[in-house]
C-alpha cells in the first residue's frame, strides 16, 4: 500500500516535471532563434504565465468547491450545547463573508495578472494614488469588522462570564494529568471541597482536602456524565503540565493550568442517545465503520486483530501539547436526561466514605498512583493505571 | 540607462581594476567579512541550509501522520534506531520534530534567513550608504546567528531527544524533564541557542535602525525611501521592542529549570512526587512569549511585504499604488502588533474581559492588512506586467496572504476561537499567512536580487517550474487542513487513529502528505538553479529588471563601499515607472528632475 503510494508520487512527479519543462521549452524555441535568452521575461513568458495565472484562479476555485463537496461533511455538525447554535451562526456568517471576499479578491488579483500581462509596446498607466479609493477600502473593512466584533463580543460575554453566586448549576471539577482525565462532582451540598496536589494520597488521586466539610460528599468518576438541560460549570485543575479540555461537540474549550483553577460553563442540550440518531452523525458513523472494516480486513490478513466497530460518543480531548501521549488523552462524555443522570450519580460512593473505607480497608497500599514516565514510549500503561486507581475508588 | 548611471559605471571601471583586490585575504573576504553584501550572502546560505533541515522534518512527520506508526526506511536512516525503533517514529520524537521544525522555520529561516539577508543587502545599497553603521557589529551579529544555528542542530543529537514542547515552549512541559524527555538537555540547548539568536537579532536590528536613520544619501528623505527599506526599518524596530521580552522569558525559564525558582511553576505533582514549586504561573510565560510571538509574525511578514512591494512595482512598470498608505499601514501594523498578543490566549484562563479587548485590537489589525492587499491588486491594474519568477512569487504572496489572512477574522474573534483554537485550522491559517507568504517573499527576493548578489542570472524556466509547482502544492497542503481543523482535529497529535473519532480524516491526511512531498521535492529545482547559477549562470547586466532603486547603480564586483566614486544623490521617489514625459518606462532615483517636470504623486 505505502510503496504503491510512493511509486504513484514518483510517477506523478516525473510527469509533472516532464510536462512543465516541455511547456516552457516550447515557449522558448521561437524566442531563442530570434533573440538571445537574457533570463528576463519576454513577451512569450508573459503570455504563458499570464494564462497560467488565469488557470491558477480556476485551480483555486475548483479546489475550493471540490474540498467543500468532498470534505464538507467532515466539519462538526449539530452542536450539543445551548450556546452552540449561536456559535455556529457566528461561524457561518464569518465563513460566508470570508468566502465572498476570497472569491472576489482572488479573482481581481489573478485576472489582472492575466489581463495586464506585459507586451513589448504597451505602456503602464501611471497611477500613483487616490485618496478616495484608499478611504473606501479602509472604511468597508471597518464597518464589516465592527459588526462582527459586536456580535462576537455579545456571544463571548454570554458564554464566558460565569456568575458563581447566581447560577443554579451543577459544579463539576475536571482534573487533568499526563495522560488522562478524572472528574469530581460537588455532591449534595453543591460545593466542591478544597483541593491541592499536596493532599494526593492513596485513592485520593485528585488531592482533595479531606478535612474540608464540603469535600465529604464529593463524588469522583472516570467518565464524565452530564444531565441534559442543566447548566454545568466546570472547574479545571491540572496536576502536572498544561492541558486543554476540548469538547468539540459542545463548542467548548478551556486550558487546564497547574497551580490555578480555570472555568467554563455550558448547558448540554442533546443526550448521547439522541445524538446517535442525528442524521449527520449516523452517516459519519457508518462511514467510519466502513473505513474500519476495510482496515480490519487488512489487519486480519496480516494476522492481527480486527478493530472494534465504532459507536458515537462525545469525547473530551486534550488539546494542549502535554507530552508523549498527548494524542491519546481523552475521556468519554455521556449526556443523559436528568433522571438517568441523578440515578447514575446516586449509585456512586461519596469521597468521604471511599477514603474512610480505604483507610480502614485491608490493602490500601495496593492503590497505584498514576505516574508519568518520560522514558515510556506509548503510555498505554499510564492510562490504564489511571483508570484502575479510580476504579478501585468506586468499587470498594 | 541614464547618463548618470553610465557615469558611475564608467568610473568604477577605472577604479576597481587596481583598487580592492590586494587588501582582502580569503578569510576577511569570505569568512569574517564586515562587508554587508558578503554578510547578506552568509545569512542567505545559512538560512537555506536551515530551511532544508526544517522542510525535511516536516516531510518526516507528515509521513507519520499519513501512515501512522508504519515503518519507513527513511526514518531508520535519518532518525536512527533510538528515535525510530524498527523504523517507526517514536511519539515523543514526533513532537520533537514538530517543535524544531517550527523553531527553525520561524526564527532561523524566516527571521534571520529572510530579514537578515535582505536587510543587510538592501539597506545600504538602497539608501545610498557605503556600508552598515557598524560593519563589525554586523559581522558579530552574523556569527552569533551561525553559532546559534549550530547549537540548534547539535540539539538534534541529544540522547533523550531535542526540545519537544512545541515552538512555544510552554512550561511546565518545557521545564520538567520528567514530563517529556526533550525537556532535559535538548531544551537547555534550545534555550541557549535562542538566547544567542536573540543577541544576534538585536545587534542586527540596532544596526539597521541606525543605518536607516543616519546614513541616507543626499536627497533620500524618508518619503523617498523604497518600501523595502520602510519595511526593514520598522521590522527592526519591532524586533528591538519585542525580542528582549522573549529573552527575559527564556532567562526566567532557565532559572526555573536550573536554579529552582518558581516564576512559571506552581503546585506540581509528577512522577509520583510533589515538586517544591509554588506561586508561579504558566500563564505569565504565555504573556511574555506572545508579547514577542505575535510581533514575530510581523517580523517575518513585513520584510516579505516590503520585498514584494518593490518587485510588484518594478515588474508592473507602475508606481506602487498608495505609497503613503503603504507606509501608514506598515506603521499601523507595527503599532497594533504589540497590543494583540492576547489573541493566542483567549482560552488560557485569563480574564474573559481581556479577551474582549484583544478581539477588538486584533480585528483592528485586519484593516491595514486589507489596505495593503487592495493596494497590491490596484498596482497590477493597467500595468505592463513582466512576469519574471520574482513577480510570480510576489503575486503568489498576495494570494496566500489573502487566503490565510481571511481566516484570521475567525481566529481573532474570541468566541470563534473557542472551538478552533489549537486545531489544524490554526495550522492552516498561520502556514498560509505567515509561513508560505513569507517564504514566497524570500523566494521573490532571491530571484530578483540574485543578479545583484552574484552578478549572474538565475534560469527563468526553472524559476517558473519552481513557482507553479510550489503554488499548487502549497494550497494542496494547507487548504484541506481547514476542513480537518473544523472537524475538531487537534494539532500536535502523533496520530489521529488512536480512537475512532477521526478515522474519516485519514484520506485527507494522505493527500496533504502527498502534496507536501511533491512540493518539497520541487524545491530541489530551486536549489539546483540557485547553486548552479552562482557559478554558471548567465552574466547579468547592471540593471536587468530596469529598476529605479539605487542598488542597480552600483557595480556587482566585490568592493567595499559599494560605489567606486561618489555616492549617488537622489532626486525623486523610487516609483517613477512609466511616468509620462520620459522616454524610458523607468526613471532611476539618481536622475534629476527635468526642467518643469512635476511630481505626480503625493
Ligand atoms: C513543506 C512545507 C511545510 C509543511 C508540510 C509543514 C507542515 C507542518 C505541520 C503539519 C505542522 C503541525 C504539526 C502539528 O501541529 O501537529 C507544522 C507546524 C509548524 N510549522 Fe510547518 N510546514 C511547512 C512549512 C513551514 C513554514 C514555511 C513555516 C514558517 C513559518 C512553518 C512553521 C511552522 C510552525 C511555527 C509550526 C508550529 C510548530 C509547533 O506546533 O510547535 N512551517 N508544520
Ligand atoms: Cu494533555
Ligand atoms: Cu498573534
Amino acid at each position: 500500500m505505502t510503496s504503491l503510494l510512493i511509486i504513484a508520487v514518483l510517477v506523478l512527479l516525473g510527469i509533472a516535471i516532464w510536462q512543465l519543462t516541455k511547456i516552457f521549452h516550447l515557449t522558448q524555441l521561437g524566442a531563442t532563434v530570434r533573440e538571445e535568452n537574457t533570463e528576463v521575461a519576454n513577451d512569450r513568458d508573459n503570455n504563458v504565465n499570464g494564462y497560467l495565472m488565469f488557470g491558477f484562479l480556476g485551480f483555486i476555485y475548483i479546489f475550493t468547491i471540490y474540498s467543500m463537496v468532498k470534505w464538507g461533511h467532515l466539519v462538526l455538525g449539530t452542536p450539543a450545547s445551548e450556546h452552540g447554535p449561536q456559535y455556529d451562526n457566528l461561524m457561518a456568517i464569518s465563513m460566508w463573508l470570508i468566502f465572498i471576499v476570497q472569491t472576489i479578491t482572488q479573482f481581481l488579483l489573478h485576472y489582472f495578472a492575466f489581463k495586464y500581462r506585459g507586451k513589448k509596446d504597451n505602456t503602464a498607466y501611471y497611477y500613483a494614488d487616490n485618496d478616495k479609493l484608499e478611504f473606501i477600502w479602509t472604511i468597508i473593512p471597518v464597518v464589516v469588522l465592527a459588526g462582527l466584533i459586536l456580535y462576537g463580543l455579545y456571544a463571548w460575554t454570554n458564554i464566558m462570564f460565569i456568575d458563581d453566586d447566581k447560577e443554579e448549576a451543577l459544579y463539576v471539577e475536571v482534573y487533568a494529568k499526563q495522560f488522562g482525565w478524572e472528574v469530581r462532582y460537588a455532591g449534595e451540598d453543591g460545593v466542591l471541597g478544597k483541593a491541592n496536589i499536596r493532599y494526593i494520597e492513596g485513592i485520593n488521586t485528585m488531592g482533595v482536602d479531606m478535612s474540608d466539610p464540603n469535600a465529604q460528599d464529593d463524588i469522583t468518576a472516570t467518565e464524565l456524565h452530564l444531565p441534559k438541560g442543566k447548566k454545568v460549570i466546570f472547574k479545571f485543575r491540572s496536576q502536572d503540565v498544561l492541558h486543554s479540555a476540548y469538547f468539540p461537540h459542545f463548542r467548548a474549550q478551556m486550558n487546564v493550568v497547574p497551580g490555578m483553577v480555570t472555568q467554563f460553563g455550558f448547558t448540554p442540550t442533546i443526550t448521547t442517545d439522541e445524538m446517535r440518531l442525528d442524521p449527520a452523525i449516523m452517516d459519519k458513523v457508518s462511514n467510519i465503520n466502513n473505513i474500519r472494516s476495510k482496515k480490519s480486513a487488512d489487519l486480519i490478513a496480516k494476522g492481527g486483530n480486527a478493530l472494534d466497530p465504532y459507536t458515537f460518543d462525545y469525547l473530551l480531548l486534550c488539546n494542549k501539547i502535554c507530552g508523549a501521549s498527548h494524542y491519546n488523552m481523552q475521556m468519554k462524555v455521556v449526556v443523559d436526561n436528568e433522571a438517568d443522570f441523578n440515578k447514575w450519580l446516586s449509585e456512586k460512593k461519596t469521597l468521604g466514605v471511599a477514603v474512610k473505607e480505604s483507610q480502614a480497608g485491608d490493602e490500601p497500599h495496593e492503590v497505584e498512583v498514576p505516574m508519568a514516565d518520560p522514558a515510556n514510549n506509548i503510555d498505554q500503561d499510564t492510562i490504564k493505571a489511571t483508570v484502575d486507581s479510580t476504579a478501585v475508588a468506586q468499587n470498594r | 540607462m541614464s547618463a548618470v548611471g553610465h557615469e558611475t559605471h564608467g568610473e568604477h571601471d577605472h577604479h576597481d581594476a587596481h583598487d580592492h583586490h590586494h587588501k582582502d585575504t580569503f578569510i576577511t573576504k569570505y569568512i569574517f567579512s564586515i562587508d554587508h553584501k558578503m554578510i547578506a550572502k552568509q545569512y542567505l546560505i545559512t538560512g537555506i541550509i536551515m530551511g532544508i533541515i526544517g522542510i525535511m522534518m516536516s516531510i518526516l512527520f507528515r509521513m507519520q501522520l499519513a501512515w501512522p506508526e508504519e515503518s519507513f526506511t527513511i526514518f531508520k536512516v535519518l532518525l536512527g534506531d533510538n528515535f525510530a525503533p524498527n523504523g517507526v517514529m517514536r511519539n515523543d520524537i514526533y513532537l520533537a520534530l514538530v517543535t524544531i521544525h517550527g523553531t527553525i522555520m520561524v526564527f532561523f529561516v524566516l527571521t534571520a534567513g529572510l530579514s537578515g539577508t535582505f536587510s543587510n543587502l538592501l539597506i545600504p545599497l538602497q539608501i545610498g550608504a557605503r556600508d552598515m553603521a557598524s560593519g563589525f557589529m554586523n559581522m558579530i551579529s552574523y556569527w552569533l546567528f551561525f553559532i546559534s544555528s549550530v547549537i540548534m542542530v547539535i540539539s538534534l543529537f541529544v540522547e533523550a531527544g531535542p526540545a519537544s514542547a512545541g515552538w512555544t515552549i510552554y512550561p511546565p512541559l518545557s521545564a520538567l524533564p520528567q514530563a517529556i524527555g526533550g525537556s532535559g538537555a535538548g531544551m537547555t540547548l534550545w534555550l541557549v541557542s535562542m538566547a544567542i539568536f536573540i543577541a544576534s537579532s538585536l545587534m542586527g536590528s540596532l544596526n539597521y535602525v541606525v543605518t536607516v536613520i543616519n546614513l541616507r544619501t543626499k536627497g533620500m528623505s524618508m518619503t523617498r525611501l523604497p518600501l523595502t527599506i520602510w519595511a526593514f526599518f520598522i521590522t527592526a524596530v519591532i524586533g528591538i521592542l519585542s525580542f528582549p521580552v522573549l529573552l527575559s522569558a527564556a532567562l526566567l525559564l532557565i532559572f526555573d529549570r536550573s536554579f529552582g525558582t518558581s516564576f512559571f511553576l506552581s503546585d506540581i505533582f509528577i512522577a509520583g512526587e510533589v515538586l517544591h514549586y509554588q506561586g508561579g504561573s504558566p500563564v505569565l510565560f504565555e504573556h511574555l512569549f506572545w508579547f514577542l510571538g505575535h510581533p514575530e509574525v510581523y517580523i517575518v511578514l513585513l520584510p516579505a511585504l516590503g520585498i514584494t512591494s518593490e518587485i510588484i512595482a518594478t515588474n508592473s512598470r507602475k508606481p506602487i499604488f498608495g505609497y503613503r498608505a503603504m507606509i501608514a499601514s506598515i506603521l499601523a501594523i507595527a503599532f497594533l502588533s504589540t497590543i494583540v498578543w492576547g489573541h493566542h490566549m483567549f482560552i488560557s484562563g485569563m480574564n474573559p474581559f481581556l479577551g474582549s479587548v484583544f478581539t477588538f485590537t486584533t480585528l483592528l489589525i485586519a484593516i491595514p492588512s486589507a489596505v495593503k492587499a487592495f493596494n497590491y491588486i490596484t498596482t497590477l491594474w493597467r500595468g505592463n506586467l513582466q512576469l519574471n519568477p520574482a513577480m510570480l512569487f510576489s503575486i503568489g504572496l498576495v494570494s496566500t496572504f489573502i487566503t490565510g489572512g481571511l481566516t484570521g477574522i475567525i481566529l481573532g474573534d474570541s468566541t470563534l476561537d473557542i472551538n478552533v483554537h489549537d486545531t489544524y485550522f490554526v495550522v492552516a491559517h498561520f502556514h498560509l499567512v505567515m509561513g508560505i507568504s513569507a517564504l514566497y517573499g524570500m523566494f521573490a527576493g532571491i530571484y530578483h536580487w540574485f543578479p545583484r548578489m552574484f552578478g549572474r542570472m538565475m534560469n527563468k524556466n526553472l524559476g517558473y517550474i519552481h513557482f507553479w509547482v510550489t503554488a499548487v502544492c502549497a494550497y494542496g497542503v494547507f487548504f484541506p487542513m481547514h476542513f480537518i481543523g473544523m472537524a475538531g482535529l487537534p494539532r500536535r497529535y502523533y496520530t489521529n487513529t488512536a480512537f475512532p473519532l477521526f478515522d474519516d480524516l485519514q484520506d485527507v491526511n494522505v493527500l496533504i502528505t502527498m502534496f507536501a512531498i511533491i512540493g518539497a521535492a520541487f524545491q530541489l529545482v530551486f536549489l539546483w538553479n540557485f547553486f548552479y547559477s552562482i557559478f554558471r549562470g548567465k552574466k547579468a547586466p547592471m540593471n536587468p529588471w530596469r529598476s529605479n532603486t539605487l542598488e542597480w547603480t552600483a557595480p556587482v564586483e566585490h568592493m567595499h563601499g559599494n560605489w567606486p566614486g561618489e555616492i549617488p544623490e537622489v532626486y525623486r521617489w523610487p516609483y517613477d515607472y512609466s511616468k509620462p514625459g520620459h522616454d524610458e518606462d523607468f526613471v532611476p532615483q539618481n536622475i534629476p528632475m527635468k526642467d518643469g517636470e512635476e511630481q505626480l504623486h503625493h
